[in-house]
């Protein structure tokens, strides 16, 4: 009879072992459900491991995919480890795109120095206060962010299908829903030559450096982290629950609302109805699968850029659906969750009949 | 405005309609945080009932079969959540968005070849004599067995949870698992039926998407509903006769956004489709202002695992 | 019944050893010790919670296994935890038809009102639990117990949450029983309770059974004497002049109750002076709670001026903004409210150190000095620890609170405020940490106590209060203090009442 028991204290070995265990029991299973359902095992190995990394090209695009789920990611786990659970950032990443993409079109033809900084202001204005409503819904009412910040993400969806269809529409696009391309004043620069690869991926390392030392070595990083695990203990010491909700909401507004805007404004070039590929749901997963630790995070976020790509090239080479993709970032997170009891617990054999 | 009684029972008829998926995927998780437990894997769940009941419906011929495969589906990936939050303790917030994002992408790959596909759909049952009369009868007893289903269900699961020993013990792990524990009760083997009742009813509401509301299987066709659904449960404050005029009402918003134009309203429609998504917005932060209320019949332990000691 | 050779073993920890126990039918027998001494351990096994590893369990002349509370309950033996297993959404006769495994009808409604009536202890059975006071709750419990017509009935330490008035009460309803030929097994510590009240007494000390003895024929100190083992030395009373200067100031402080069964507190007037201790007794759920978070900052007073911390108005400051001005606090929970578990002793050190001592530098923290500071309190105070690193959660209790109170006492405060400083504490632990506390006032500090361990108050308080439903009542000297006296405050004797007492 196998049962758990908590350990003293969690296992370090077992804190590093675990997503490695994790990551290998993923690809097993991945390969016995191709296997299954009869899809050319080599063909798929190539196109998840192989090809993606294939080229300086196929890089810089996983760097393209990497970067804003990194930069979501670590925003996000301020504030999961404070138990604030926002799961709106898709719908911060829109407004972002809208308000940045909005101030793009505004200054349409112009040619500024100013443009691109005005729409990264704006963008991250924008995705801010799209965050504001459920964290002013959770401190003055106590409506659970959950489920508001996932309600105003469709809102959020829908309010971008209504611009792009309307206000924001490109006047010579006989009435395709899509804004006018954003011109070169307004387009973020490529730091590589031949990619796609623009400033998204720097800026998203620099939040993590940031974001590492706000949780180790300041004062609103401990606090988040007590919140987080004893909530007594933080008012106690004196730590506001409401000041810690406003800002874990407002800083990820501010970062989704900013890759939102590093989409449109980079590898996309103009406002559509559908900029995301889910960015800020994947997010959360690679958060999760991160551990909600900075380091972790990076690692996940390159993880799951490489099975998005991976599901692109299986699109393509073995005509599977591009959801493949939820498969395997799904069992990933199963299999660390499941792993990662064993850095808290142990198993033990317990002979039947001792029980009560 | 145009509008005739004919037209009014159209519309009514598709409030129901769209209500129904609504009705399952809520009452089965409200079944299942009575017992303590937050899914939030609803979404992935309908979807496997979706393309399970769509697939095998197809393939076999039979509606009884397609809605007995969509039920077991739910309940399969009901039983990967439960052995991971109740056996290894996994946080019950991230387990169930993983949850989701797999559903949506293993119903993806199931069901690739059966986009486009035409289905017979789930058969009618008029109830005899009942379904002549005027208005009322096409608008209650001419329905196929999956709505009447819906209803007969959430009466049952009412009955169940006041008045029955079972329905008891449920309630009481919910309220306090250590104090359940103590006086014997088996947490775990509630929390893991309850878990496995709500992914049956999470697949079954799946079932009637993919095989009688529109009757075919596409890609992440739940938009959304199972969230609309747990939102439900808290607006219901976990009272199954408040969850059937809820979803009533949600449902409601929904068809009025398709209707809006021929009743002469004349907005965007994506506002119209918004309106679901705020109304729940504001019914949450109503029903939270009153914490007594939503400590009366809010299950205390929600979301925690449960650590027994020995 | 009797239990013979009972043996338990955890790991790390041998809780029973080989451990005798006999009942007779009519008998109030107890089971005495201290915490941790293998009490509740030897009643889960009888109940049958636990197995026991080895050993013998005989009914009525018969060996049985007890393999569950089912089984336990079908012998006739019932149990009245300590903690409650109460669910509080549900009503009064759902609680019960749960704790009996049987139905919720208009049969057991009757039985109950009969049955809590004939024994003193009035019920209502549609209401709901969560409206009911812990007084009442304890009701059901017993009740429940009584329904299922036992034959041995055990006590959990009933009496820890009880009033001097509802014991005596209780002790009333125990002897009927008894009379009736009901055996009853009284779990406690407390001695004169069991002087009073029980004709037998198993004494058990570390995991082992150590004596039996009959109270009549004991003392109180012979008693102790059997349950603590070593000689303990009896702190002898010091004698202090506090200073004249208050160090904090309540004023007709009220506050209404923010929770369904939280308590109101009702002008609650306190002066205490530097260089004094000052004990307030009283029942847990009398207001302690409340008061303790009033105090310390985690909820705060609409009128500022209510609550001075050195003559400056305090009642609106956070938390850390009082420990700037001095005052530090201690409550009750040790894990989860003065300690955050699942962090190390150094990241706790720094969890309310860090407004006092200048651990923040430049907005950073400082890891060198909070290191040292930790380090510091590990020594000065004798924690048994793996150092600075070990979690706060593998500390044993003792050891926690001591780390506890050394962390507050190493920041130097002028006020010192402590809720139920040696709860649960090892003996050891105890008086050093009852040792600190008056340093700490001969060396100038103000220092509350909020306790319900009467004797504790009465040997190093100056002055001393009793709380009773949220109302404080006037402080009296502790030399002119009995405990029957206190015993009657903490009843929630009124003004008048305490006049002519």
């Amino acid at each position: 009879m196998i049962s758990l028991q908590a350990r003293v204290e969690p296992s370090k070995l077992m804190g590093f072992a675990a997503p490695v265990i994790a990551l290998a029991l993923t690809v097993l299973a991945g390969l016995i459900l191709f296997a299954l359902l009869g899809v050319p095992l080599d063909k798929a190995f190539y196109s998840f491991f192989i090809e993606p990394l294939s080229s300086t090209y196929e890089l810089s695009e996983l760097g393209v995919k990497a970067a804003p789920l990194i930069m979501i990611a670590i925003a996000l786990s301020i504030g999961y480890r404070a138990n604030v659970w926002n799961i709106g950032a898709e719908g911060q990443f829109i407004l972002g795109a809208i308000c940045g993409g909005a101030v793009a079109l505004f200054f349409y033809e112009i040619e500024a120095w100013y443009i691109l900084p005005l729409m990264v202001l704006a963008g991250m204005l924008g995705g801010m206060l799209w965050a504001a409503i459920p964290a002013l819904l959770r401190t003055q009412f106590n409506a659970n962010e959950i489920l508001t910040s996932l309600m105003l993400t469709y809102i959020a969806v829908l309010l971008l299908s209504l611009l792009v269809n309307g206000p924001l529409s490109d006047p010579d696009g006989y009435n395709h829903a899509e804004s006018r391309m954003f011109h070169a004043a307004a387009t973020l620069p490529i730091i590589l030559e031949g990619t796609r690869l623009h400033i998204g991926a720097p800026v998203a390392l620099l939040l993590v450096v940031v974001v590492w030392v706000l949780l180790s070595r300041t004062l609103l990083g401990f606090a988040l982290k007590v919140n987080g695990i004893a909530p007594r203990a933080g008012l106690y010491a004196g730590f506001t629950q409401k000041r810690l909700i406003w800002f874990s909401f407002l800083f990820c507004g501010a970062v989704a609302g900013c890759a939102g805007l590093f989409e449109v404004a980079g590898p996309i070039g103009l406002l559509l109805p559908e900029i995301s590929p889910g960015y800020g749901f994947t997010a959360i997963i690679v958060a999760f699968l991160g551990r909600l630790h900075p380091v972790g995070i990076v690692f996940a976020g390159l993880v799951v850029a490489l099975s998005t790509l991976g599901g692109e090239a299986a699109q393509i080479n073995l005509n599977l659906p591009l959801a493949v993709t939820g498969v395997f970032q799904g069992m990933l997170l199963f299999f660390l969750l499941a792993t990662d009891v064993l850095i808290n617990y142990r198993v033990v054999w317990r002979a039947t009949g001792s029980r009560a | 405005m145009n509008i005739d009684s004919t037209m009014l029972v159209m519309i009514a008829l598709s409030v129901i309609s769209a209500a129904t998926p609504l009705i399952y995927a809520a009452i089965g998780e409200l079944v299942v945080e009575k017992s303590g437990v937050l899914n939030l894997g609803i979404e992935g769940m309908m979807l496997a009932g979706a393309v399970s009941g769509f697939g095998v419906g197809h393939l076999s011929g039979s509606s009884f079969l397609g809605v007995l495969a969509g039920i077991i589906a739910g309940m399969l990936l009901a039983m990967l959540f439960a052995f991971l939050t109740l056996n290894l303790r996994t946080s019950q917030v991230a387990t169930g968005l993983a949850l989701t994002i797999f559903g949506i992408g293993l119903s993806a790959l199931v069901g690739k070849s059966l986009i486009g596909i035409a289905y017979a759909g789930v058969p009618t049952y008029a109830v005899p004599f009942l379904s002549d009369l005027p208005v009322a009868g096409p608008l209650l007893f001419q329905h196929n067995l999956l709505v009447y289903g819906s209803v007969a269900l959430v009466v049952l699961v009412s009955i169940f949870l006041k008045y029955t020993r079972a329905g008891l013990i449920l309630r009481a792990v919910g309220d306090s698992p250590e104090s359940a524990h103590a006086l014997g009760y088996p947490v775990m083997a509630v929390r893991y039926i309850a878990t496995l009742f709500g992914g049956a009813c999470a697949g079954l509401a799946g079932c009637y998407l993919s095989m009688a509301y529109t009757p075919s299987w596409q890609e992440e066709m739940t938009a959304g509903r199972g969230w609309i659904a747990l939102a439900l449960v808290v607006f219901a404050t976990w009272q199954p006769g408040r969850l059937i005029f809820g979803a009533y009402l949600f449902g409601g918003f929904t068809i009025l956004q398709l209707h809006a134009q021929a009743m002469g309203i004349n907005v965007p429609s994506q506002l119209m489709s918004m309106l679901p998504y705020i109304a729940t917005i504001v019914v949450l932060v109503i029903i939270s202002r009153d914490s007594g209320r939503i400590r009366k019949n809010a299950p205390a332990s929600i979301g925690q695992a449960f650590h027994p000691t020995k | 019944m009797a239990m013979r050779g009972i043996t338990k073993a955890y790991p790390g920890c041998l809780a029973n050893d080989a451990i005798d126990l006999k009942l007779e039918a009519g008998q109030i027998h107890a089971l005495l010790g201290e915490n941790g001494a293998g009490k509740s351990t030897l009643v889960k096994i009888l109940y049958g919670l636990l197995q026991a590893d080895s050993g013998s369990i005989e009914w009525c002349g018969k060996p049985v296994t007890i393999g569950s509370p089912a089984s336990a309950r079908e012998l006739g033996i019932a149990l009245v935890f300590q903690h409650f297993s109460l669910f509080e959404s549900l009503s009064v006769l759902e609680n019960i038809s749960l704790g009996m495994a049987v139905a919720a009808n208009r049969r057991l409604e009757d039985k109950i009102i009969e049955v809590s009536s004939r024994y003193g202890l009035p019920l209502d059975p549609s209401r709901q639990v969560y409206t009911l006071s812990v007084g009442e709750r304890q009701r059901i419990e017993i009740v429940r117990c009584l329904l299922q017509s036992p034959k041995l009935l055990i006590m959990d330490e009933p009496t820890s949450v009880l009033t001097p008035q509802e014991v005596s009460d209780l002790f009333v309803t125990l002897r009927r029983l008894a009379a009736e030929g009901v055996a009853i097994l009284y779990i406690s510590h407390k001695l004169n309770e069991i002087k009073a009240l029980c004709s037998e007494a198993t004494i058990l000390r570390g995991g082992k059974r150590v004596a039996s003895a009959i109270p009549d024929e004991q003392s109180t100190r012979s008693l102790a004497a059997l349950m603590m083992g070593d000689e303990i030395e009896v702190p002898e009373r010091e004698s202090r002049t506090p200073s004249n200067k208050v160090m904090l100031q309540l004023d007709n402080v009220s506050l209404p109750a923010t929770e369904l069964h939280g308590v109101p507190l009702t002008d609650i007037n306190l002066s205490l002076h530097a260089g004094e201790i000052v004990g307030i007794a009283g029942v847990a759920g009398n207001g302690q709670d409340e008061l303790m978070q009033v105090i310390s900052g985690e909820v705060r007073l609409l009128n500022e001026h209510a609550l001075q911390i050195d003559g400056k108005p305090a009642g609106a400051l956070s938390p850390g903004e009082r420990r700037i001005q001095g005052l530090c606090t201690v409550p009750e929970e040790r894990l989860g409210h003065a300690s955050v578990p699942a962090m190390t002793l150094s990241d706790n050190v720094f969890l309310t150190a860090h407004n006092r001592t200048g651990l923040l530098t430049g907005g950073l923290i400082n890891k060198t000095k909070t290191n040292r500071f930790a380090q510091k309190v590990i020594e000065q105070f004798n924690v048994q620890c793996n150092g600075r690193r070990s979690m706060a959660s593998s500390l044993s209790g003792g050891n926690l609170q001591k780390f506890i109170v050394g962390r507050e006492i190493e920041q130097q405060p002028s006020v010192f405020v402590v809720s139920q400083p040696t709860w649960g504490v090892d003996a050891g632990a105890a008086a050093a940490i009852r040792k600190s506390l008056q340093a700490m006032a001969n060396a100038g500090t103000a220092v509350l106590v909020v306790s319900q361990d009467l004797d504790e108050l009465m040997l190093i308080s100056d002055r001393i209060a009793a709380l009773c439903a949220g109302q404080l009542s006037s402080v009296y000297l502790t030399t002119d203090m009995t405990v029957q006296h206190l015993g009657l405050l903490m009843g929630g004797a009124s003004i008048s009442e305490e006049a002519t007492a």
